[in-house]
């Protein structure tokens, strides 16, 4: 069979995407069950290489991969040949001539996992590269809005904070919009991408204006080392502007969400008692974050689908 | 399994030859399957019923409704989806119909398994697999509306609505209203 990737949500397509939340609910019941595991992957080996420090990424797929009975490895770069200066090509053809059937790769370097992708037999996930794409953290995000206020059509999402060096932010805007829903991206002009040319998104350097309008505000993680690189003031500065504050939170929409692809850093992009209001959905991305890792771990190595495009396997 | 073959796994048109059953007919054999079903058990306690995705889960509903009327007491009915449980997984492409629900306990329970069609007795097999995960039945029973032959495992339905001879290339659709044996044409 032809390997199969998921290095990039516009691979996937509004079909594909779609298809991959749908299969997702089997799986949201399969982890509600007394015995959360299915045999749908046994003999299948899936690996996850994470070359950059991740808890909830790695946790995540090893869940996911666990309750589809495949077999896990964990490579972490730490101890490993990597940190004796072997080459990316090298450790992944040296996993690959192991016989696993499915690499999820974390790396610092937008295009590592696609460059992976071309070395090995094995179907290649992206479990984020550099600026570039974490396409499944915008599946489970999708899932997550689905799943609340239903389909995404028509909705307006504000993506809010560090847009420039996010690839959450990247994967986001393209699955959301490719969804159908409204995205505005609210930043600083420092924290904004130099350019928005070929993004179907408006932008703003004004929350307050953004809020009350928003069906969804999507918190993105400020890294602190930005305040260093003298993209910012300082901290306080951006709590006040762009932090989600209790007053702010109080200005939103009664069913709005509030989402944030963690980790938190309470009290900076988001106030303590803001991510634990009932609006919050935070803990609910963790959850569905495996469901959804799950559709996507059987889509591309138990369904029989050359892809994840969503076309039809009797049409292949 | 009629419908899910029907549509899988080449894609293609179903042709019907014959209809084996139409809706009286279909009405008869769910109400005496409903009296064999009471009258096994020695009534509806401790009995659930679960219909096998997709054909077997409007049959189950009906026999539950069946079962109110000859007994007067509620069968609950719950639904499963056997593809993550399939022995062909990789073989051919497997895909969940539908988000599985049993909203109930089934250990120490009498489960009576629902499907339209058996044929290979696999995806039996796939769902008391499946079953185990959800607890621990004191009985499973199987009840199909046509049993066509070519059992690849060594499985039995403990009610049937027809015996049906059939070739292996043909294919049964189990509808509501009546049950068709003809052929699926490629292409």
């Amino acid at each position: 069979m032809t390997a199969t990737h998921l290095l990039s949500v516009a691979d996937l397509g509004a079909d594909g995407i779609t298809e991959v939340l749908d299969v997702s609910d089997s799986f949201v019941e399969v982890s509600e069950r007394p015995i959360p595991k299915v045999p749908a992957l046994r003999g299948k080996t899936v690996v996850s290489l994470f070359y950059e420090d991740s808890t909830r990424t790695r946790l995540s797929f090893e869940t996911a991969a666990r309750r589809l009975s495949a077999d896990v490895m964990n490579f972490a770069v730490r101890g490993s040949s990597a940190a004796k200066g072997e080459s990316l090509r090298d450790t992944v053809q040296t996993i690959d001539a192991m016989g696993v059937d499915a690499i999820v790769v974390r790396h610092s370097s937008a295009g590592a996992p696609r460059q992976v992708a071309a070395w090995v037999g094995a179907s290649v996930i992206n479990g984020g590269d550099g600026w570039h794409e974490h396409p499944t953290q915008a599946l489970l995000d999708c899932y997550t809005i689905r799943k609340a206020r239903g389909p995404l059509d028509g909705m307006r999402i504000a993506i809010l904070g560090d847009i420039k060096h996010s690839r959450v932010a990247r994967s986001n805007v393209l699955a959301f919009t490719m969804l159908g829903a409204e995205v505005t991206l609210v930043a600083p002009p420092t924290l904004m991408p130099p350019s928005l040319d070929g993004w179907p998104v408006a932008a703003s350097h004004d929350l307050d204006d953004v809020l009350p309008k928003a069906d969804v505000v999507y918190v993105l993680r400020l890294q602190k080392e930005r305040q260093s690189e003298a993209l910012l003031p300082s901290l306080r500065e951006y709590t006040q502007t762009y932090g989600l504050t209790r007053d702010r939170a109080g200005r939103l929409a009664d069913d709005a969400l509030v989402m944030h692809p963690g980790p938190m850093n309470r009290g900076v992009e988001i106030a303590a008692e803001v991510a634990d209001l009932p609006c919050s959905v935070v803990t609910r991305q963790v959850a569905n974050g495996v469901a959804v890792r799950m559709a996507v771990l059987f889509l591309l190595l138990g369904s029989g689908r050359q892809g994840l495009d969503g076309a039809d396997p009797a049409d292949a | 399994m009629g419908l899910r073959e029907r549509a899988a796994p080449a894609g293609g048109v179903f042709h019907a030859h014959a209809q084996v059953m139409d809706a009286e007919d279909l009405r008869r054999a769910v109400t005496r399957i409903a009296h064999e079903v009471v009258e096994r058990n020695h009534g509806l306690r401790g009995v659930v019923l679960v219909g096998l995705q997709t054909g077997g889960v409007p049959l189950a509903r009906r026999l539950a409704e069946a079962l109110a009327d000859v007994e007067g007491a509620e069968a609950p009915v719950g639904s499963l989806d056997v593809a993550f449980y399939r022995d062909d997984i990789g073989l051919r492409p497997v895909m969940p119909e539908a988000v599985t629900s049993i909203p109930f306990d089934l250990t120490g329970k009498v489960v009576v398994l629902v499907d339209d069609v058996l044929f290979t007795g696999r995806t039996v097999r796939a769902a008391l697999d499946a079953l185990n995960d959800y607890g621990r039945p004191r009985a499973v029973q199987l009840a199909v509306m046509v049993d066509r032959g070519h059992r690849e495992l060594p499985i039995r339905p403990d009610y049937v609505g027809k015996n049906l001879p059939t070739r292996r290339d043909e294919v049964v659709d189990v509808r509501a209203d009546g049950v068709d044996v003809g052929e699926v044409r490629r292409g």
